[in-house]
């Protein structure tokens, strides 16, 4: 099995690690049965993304789209970031190996269920 | 930067003799071993030298007792369904256990799909080991075949075959055991063990890829995978392979030679690894049986983290592991052998397989024990169960 450049690149040097304390929204997803867990921050001020953090534990590719996806939210209003799919994920990382394309999908899991959350707390 | 390889149970390099053996029956000898002539006499004679060294190796009553074949798989699948095969009519029952190898495994399923054989996948202890009992029990008046493995790859784990071969003896079923694993690490007797089917892969003893041997004690009767001319005494058809059976020989004459001190500067290598990381790492946890395991592999659980992070890591600094868990190249599935044991599933996914071998040397194991705990904090701060672990500890 072979990872992109850039796969190996955010996995080495992923980018966002850690928690927010006093975040808006968490995500939590998947279960270490499946093998994979993500747990994904944001801050959010006036409506956009000012932040955004994960912790993640799961293979290489799971660690690299959570890197990933924390990068892409930031600066996005909520509503935009709603539209970051995970083939959008799996593509700016150059791509992703077939068996690994559901840890791109876990990285957009983690992304709604943050946003739902902070729905929740910050019901309109 | 020097690269380590620790992961001999997946393949070895070829030892340079057994190249140097293998060299000439390319080029200068290359006689068909079943033709008249004189190209065919010399190699003739270079395949039955070499099915003696590796009778031999085994300590076979006859070295026609040696069947070459082109793999460990293929021994394998030649053991189980050719027996099956024989015993057609019979409505026949297969006993196995759940932590075989797929090349058994597979062959199985197979045939309880494909002509309902029925198979009994019998459970092991936390440590890996059948029990023997359990076989007893199993056995049914259609039992025409027990095969269990001598050493697992995984863990390393050695079964207590003696046991169940008398147990099979006893019932007059055939024993098979795939000893891919252990052939050349640790003496081999097959009259002791008394089993009657016995699987050797090559390239797990610094022989190439590419070929394998099934013992077959005289007087067992199965089917050949493989139909047509008369090679090996009709049991295996297909012109030999003359230079990769030369080169299995030479590999099985080298590790007779070596056996005991190799094993004893491997074990020493492990022991040291082993202590290290449980001294420098916590919350880890060593698979498989402490004692009654091969003493070069050692298959260990970091808790909290998975162990693709961990395998890429160390490749990063260039070293070579492997891992059973669900992100093993191709598969999702989590180690059926570890799961097998009882050992949780986010274990399951931290676990790493370090397997030592000829050229592993005391620095290799000392670079190792100070980039691993390295490796594994940087992980552990990603994961977050590691979160949640540290937050609890501050509770309590």
């Amino acid at each position: 099995m072979q990872y992109s450049s850039k796969v190996m690149e955010h996995f080495n040097n992923p980018r966002n690690v850690g928690e927010i304390a006093d975040a808006d929204g968490v995500g939590n997803v998947g279960n270490p049965i499946c093998g994979d867990i993500m747990r994904l921050y944001i801050k959010v001020k006036d409506g956009i993304i000012v932040d955004a953090k994960f912790k993640t534990f799961g293979c290489g590719a799971a660690i690299a789209t959570s890197s990933m996806v924390t990068e892409m939210v930031k600066g996005k209003s909520v509503d935009e970031a709603l539209k970051i799919s995970n083939r959008a994920v799996a593509e700016a990382l150059g791509g992703l190996p077939p068996v690994k394309m559901h840890c791109s999908v876990l990285a957009e899991e983690a992304l709604r269920a943050a946003i739902d959350d902070y729905h929740k707390k910050n019901p309109e | 930067m020097k690269k380590i390889y620790l992961d001999y149970n997946a393949t070895t390099p070829v030892h340079p003799e057994v190249l140097d053996a293998m060299m000439p029956y390319f080029k200068d000898f290359y006689g068909n071993p079943s033709s008249v002539h004189s190209f065919g006499q010399e190699t003739r004679k270079a395949v039955e030298d070499a099915r003696e060294k590796i009778a031999n190796l085994l300590g076979a009553e006859n070295p026609s007792e040696i069947v070459f074949t082109s793999c460990g798989t293929e021994s394998n699948n030649f053991a189980i369904k050719g027996i099956a095969f024989d015993n057609k009519d019979k409505n026949c029952h297969i006993i196995t256990s759940a932590i075989e190898h797929h090349a058994v495994l597979k062959p199985c399923e197979y045939l309880s799909k494909k002509f309902g054989v029925d198979v009994t996948y019998l459970p092991v202890d936390k440590c890996g080991i059948v029990n023997p009992d359990d076989v007893k029990k199993s056995i049914t008046e259609k039992t025409v075949l027990i095969s269990i493995m001598y050493a697992n790859n995984e863990v390393g784990t050695l079964q207590p075959l003696e046991e169940i071969a008398k147990i099979a003896k006893e019932k007059n079923i055939i024993f098979h055991t795939d000893a891919v694993q252990v052939v050349g690490k640790i003496p081999i007797d097959v009259k002791k063990l008394g089993v009657d089917l016995l699987s050797i892969s090559g390239h797990k003893l610094y022989a190439p890829k590419g070929i394998g041997v099934l013992y077959i004690k005289k007087g067992t009767k199965l089917h050949p995978l493989l139909h047509g001319g008369s090679h090996e005494k009709n049991r295996r058809a297909g012109t030999e392979n003359v230079p990769y059976i030369v080169g299995l020989a030479k590999a099985c004459e080298i590790a007779l030679k070596n056996m005991k001190d190799e094993n004893d500067r491997i074990l020493k290598l492990r022991q040291k690894l082993e202590k290290g990381i449980l001294e420098k790492i916590e919350y880890v946890q060593i698979n498989g049986h402490i004692m009654k395991r091969l003493s070069n592999t050692s298959n260990i659980s970091f808790n909290f983290i998975e162990g693709e992070g961990i395998l890429m890591s160390l490749d990063l600094d260039g070293f070579a592991a492997s891992t059973g868990s669900a992100c093993t190249s191709g598969t999702l599935e989590p180690s059926h052998v570890l799961s097998a044991m009882g050992v949780p599933p986010e274990k399951t996914q931290g676990s790493v397989r370090f397997s030592l071998g000829h050229y592993t040397t005391e620095k290799d194991i000392d670079k190792l024990l100070e980039i691993l705990p390295k490796i594994v904090e940087r992980l552990r701060s990603m994961s977050p169960l590691w979160e949640d672990k540290k937050r609890s500890e501050i509770r309590d």
